[in-house]
């Protein structure tokens, strides 16, 4: 089984990206998938009912698209083509903040350990590095700032929480996932 | 100015960490080419012609004498003992060695110093007027919302990857020094009916290729609101902005293809979802960063001194130096110099580390220790004392930095152009260097008057030739090197885009070229008109007309 970061370790991954999947019957029986955009609009009851169904969104994909579905999404993939194709950042921030999605948020396609950080810092807390062979080692990315000035997922700007930061003990929320 | 706390700096260090563990895999073979360009791009460095080159940031061009003397160490040190000041607010170094930039990252560090996003597709040096808390019309101190911008962009999570290269721009002045309209974003602080501080918003201006001027889309913005606003703006961008063509991918296509309107509708929209969110900025967080621009310990002085104005009566050379180099300051008493980095001779903006550290000496002793760099590529020195100015002046003249000719049409803006960058299809030092060869004669010169040359190596406007008064081209014809000349350009408020003349030049011919120009406008110039005035009033034809009339063909 294909292994993957996952809330800051290396875990084995149970789902099956299905890219290609075009209709119901390319879904393996049972099994954990993740499956496009476009097939979970078209058949979206059956697959609320059939359970264990991911949905992977590509970069002009709307989050918008999915938000009345997001408490039956246990995990959404967010695809970068290209690591240089940031669209996924925003997208990553809408699902969290403006629509409330809670559950596994996974970052997919050209991803890389110097990318880990600011993911973790929009919302992302799973990330497949299908180039990475040591992934041991790449965890360490997820830790290269401790912190930021920015208002992003689960972390008030610096700017609003530097006065509580200047008296003892103040906690700062850790910025990647 | 601005001093890092504890938070700044563990930041700025762990970037130099990060970047020091990227060097180590690339040069150990685990990240390639193509992974490495655009982490090292992030970072300011460039693989050039005949090195590698790296872009420091002097955020909004203000620098304490002590970061300038490390600027000085690090060329020293690490380069061939100079740097070169840049278009954009920033400081180049062209021959660091690349296994050796975290290690100059990390001297930068040490003072509150980076060269955090100074390239790549991210939000670049916020850029600002150059005369900030001193200007006599100025309306709000832009810098600490300068500053509050650099922090926002600064390893902003969301925006590291944007479909190109984003520039901002604040001015907070009746006049724009800052050149707001061909930014991707230009701010102009304001004061509301109720004295509450807000913004102008403008977006899409740009040079490049396509150059345009920017479209207000909000009169005024709420300061506490600017972080929403900007997070609305290039959240918009980076979702909708074009990623299928690298020439049409500014946020300047954008506006233009979905119109301003429309996009200002989008923008919004979604600014009205963020408004009053987290990241609505609280007012002891302004307060905190005003006081970081508190006026220095200025004496009280009679606002004309006499004896500044006796030796300007007595000296011709001190009074033309005066006349240029010397501006009006809002505090009696004092003024702001222009320290000019363009001397014939030398490349615009080039200073040699041991000039750093003299000019570094000289705002210790004249001018509270601090300086800024302007994006016409010069110093300045904003808190002198009239009286201090003649023993001021003849430090600058022994340093070769009082060439009396600021905005004059030898004070030439110039990208480093073919010598260097490899994106360059032509050579515009050597360009600026004839030029000023050419217009040696200081009566002239001043007689000529205000006249901004703007010299671009390439398509990518380094030079911002697209706003030079006259602007010059070089494009590539053939594999040899041809300049294109545009007349009309300006900066500021009114800010115009220069119009073509004609089918371009050789190289030997553009002090010609602008010989006739400069000529025209002589003969035909109306009372107080400046060249782009003359220029604007009668259009291009009788300029163009000089210039490839067979009668007056140049040589």
């Amino acid at each position: 089984m294909t292994r993957l970061i996952s809330q800051g370790s290396v875990v084995a991954d149970r789902w099956t990206l299905l890219r290609d999947a075009t209709t119901l019957a390319d879904l393996p029986d049972g099994a954990p998938a993740i499956v496009p955009l476009a097939l979970w609009l078209r058949h979206r009851a059956a697959l609320i009912a059939r359970g264990e169904v991911g949905v992977l969104l590509g970069p002009a994909d709307e989050p918008g698209a999915i938000a009345p579905d997001l408490g039956w999404i246990p995990v959404i993939a967010v695809d970068f083509p290209q690591f240089t194709d940031g669209r996924g950042y925003s997208e990553a921030r809408l699902l969290r903040e403006r629509h409330g999605y809670v559950g596994e948020l996974r970052a997919v396609g050209d991803v890389a350990r110097d990318q880990l950080c600011l993911l973790g810092q929009v919302g992302f807390d799973s990330f497949a590095l299908p180039g990475e062979r040591d992934l041991g080692a790449a965890l360490a990315g997820l830790a290269d700032f401790s912190d930021g000035y920015q208002s992003a997922y689960r972390r008030t700007p610096w700017y609003r929480r530097r006065t509580a930061a200047a008296a003892p003990a103040g906690a700062v929320p850790p910025p990647c996932a | 100015m601005y001093r890092y706390d504890a938070f700044d700096h563990r930041l700025v260090a762990e970037r130099v960490a990060q970047f020091r563990d990227q060097t180590r895999r690339y040069l150990a073979g685990e990240l390639s080419d193509d992974e490495f360009r655009p982490l090292r791009l992030q970072n300011g460095l460039y693989v050039q012609k005949h090195a590698p080159m790296l872009r420091v940031a002097i955020p909004y061009g203000l620098l304490s004498s002590l970061h300038l003397r490390v600027l000085a160490h690090i060329g020293r040190a690490y380069d061939r003992g100079y740097g070169h000041v840049t278009t954009r607010q920033n400081l180049q170094f062209n021959w660091p060695a690349l296994e050796r930039v975290p290690d100059i990252l990390a001297e930068l560090a040490a003072v509150g110093m980076h060269a955090i996003q100074t390239s790549g597709n991210c939000i670049r040096n916020v850029t600002s007027d150059h005369f900030a808390g001193v200007a006599g019309d100025e309306v709000v101190d832009p810098r600490p919302y300068c500053e509050l911008v650099r922090q926002w962009s600064t390893l902003h999570p969301e925006f590291a990857f944007l479909p190109r290269k984003f520039k901002i721009a604040i001015t907070g002045a009746t006049s724009d020094r800052a050149a707001i309209l061909v930014h991707d974003i230009g701010l102009q602080a304001v004061r509301g009916d109720d004295g509450a501080i807000g913004f102008r918003v403008a977006v899409g201006g740009g040079l490049g290729r396509t150059p345009i001027v920017g479209h207000v889309i909000r009169e005024f913005l709420p300061r506490d609101e600017i972080l929403n606003y900007l997070d609305a703006i290039l959240r918009v961008y980076n979702l909708h902005g074009r990623r299928d063509n690298k020439y049409k991918a500014r946020i300047k296509i954008l506006v233009k293809e979905r119109a301003p309107a429309a996009f200002a509708a989008e923008v919004e929209a979604e600014w009205r979802q963020l408004a009053g969110g987290p990241a609505t900025v609280p007012d002891d967080e302004f307060a905190r960063l005003e006081a970081h621009f508190t006026a220095p310990p200025y004496e009280a002085l009679p606002a004309d001194d006499a004896g500044y104005r006796a030796a300007r009566a007595d000296n011709r050379a001190f009074d033309r130096w005066a006349s240029r180099n010397v501006h009006p300051h809002k505090v009696p008493g004092y003024a702001v110099v222009t320290v000019s980095l363009k001397r014939t001779g030398v490349a615009p903006g080039d200073i040699t580390s041991a000039q750093m550290d003299a000019v570094a000496a000289l705002a210790d002793r004249h001018s509270f220790g601090e300086l800024r760099v302007s994006h016409e590529q010069n110093l300045i020195l904003a808190d002198v004392r009239q009286r201090d100015l003649q023993a001021l002046w003849e430090s600058l003249r022994a340093l070769g930095f009082a060439t009396p000719t600021v905005g004059l049409l030898t004070d030439v803006v110039c990208c480093p152009g073919g010598d260097f960058c490899s994106l360059a299809n032509a050579k515009s030092i050597p360009i600026a260097e004839a030029i000023q060869r050419r217009f040696d004669d200081l009566d002239y010169l001043h007689d000529v008057g205000e006249l901004d040359v703007n010299i671009s190596g390439c398509m990518n406007a380094c030079g911002h030739h697209h706003v030079g008064h006259i602007g010059i081209l070089g494009v590539d014809k053939n594999g040899s090197e041809w300049y294109q000349v545009t007349i009309g350009g300006t900066q500021g408020h009114g800010a115009a885009i220069g119009k073509v003349i004609g089918p371009s030049f050789a190289a030997a011919d553009m002090p010609d070229v602008v010989a006739r120009l400069v000529e025209t406008y002589v003969a035909r110039r109306h009372d107080d008109e400046r060249f782009v005035d003359t220029v604007h009033r009668l259009g291009i034809e009788p300029f163009r007309e000089a210039v490839y009339d067979p009668a007056h063909q140049p040589r």
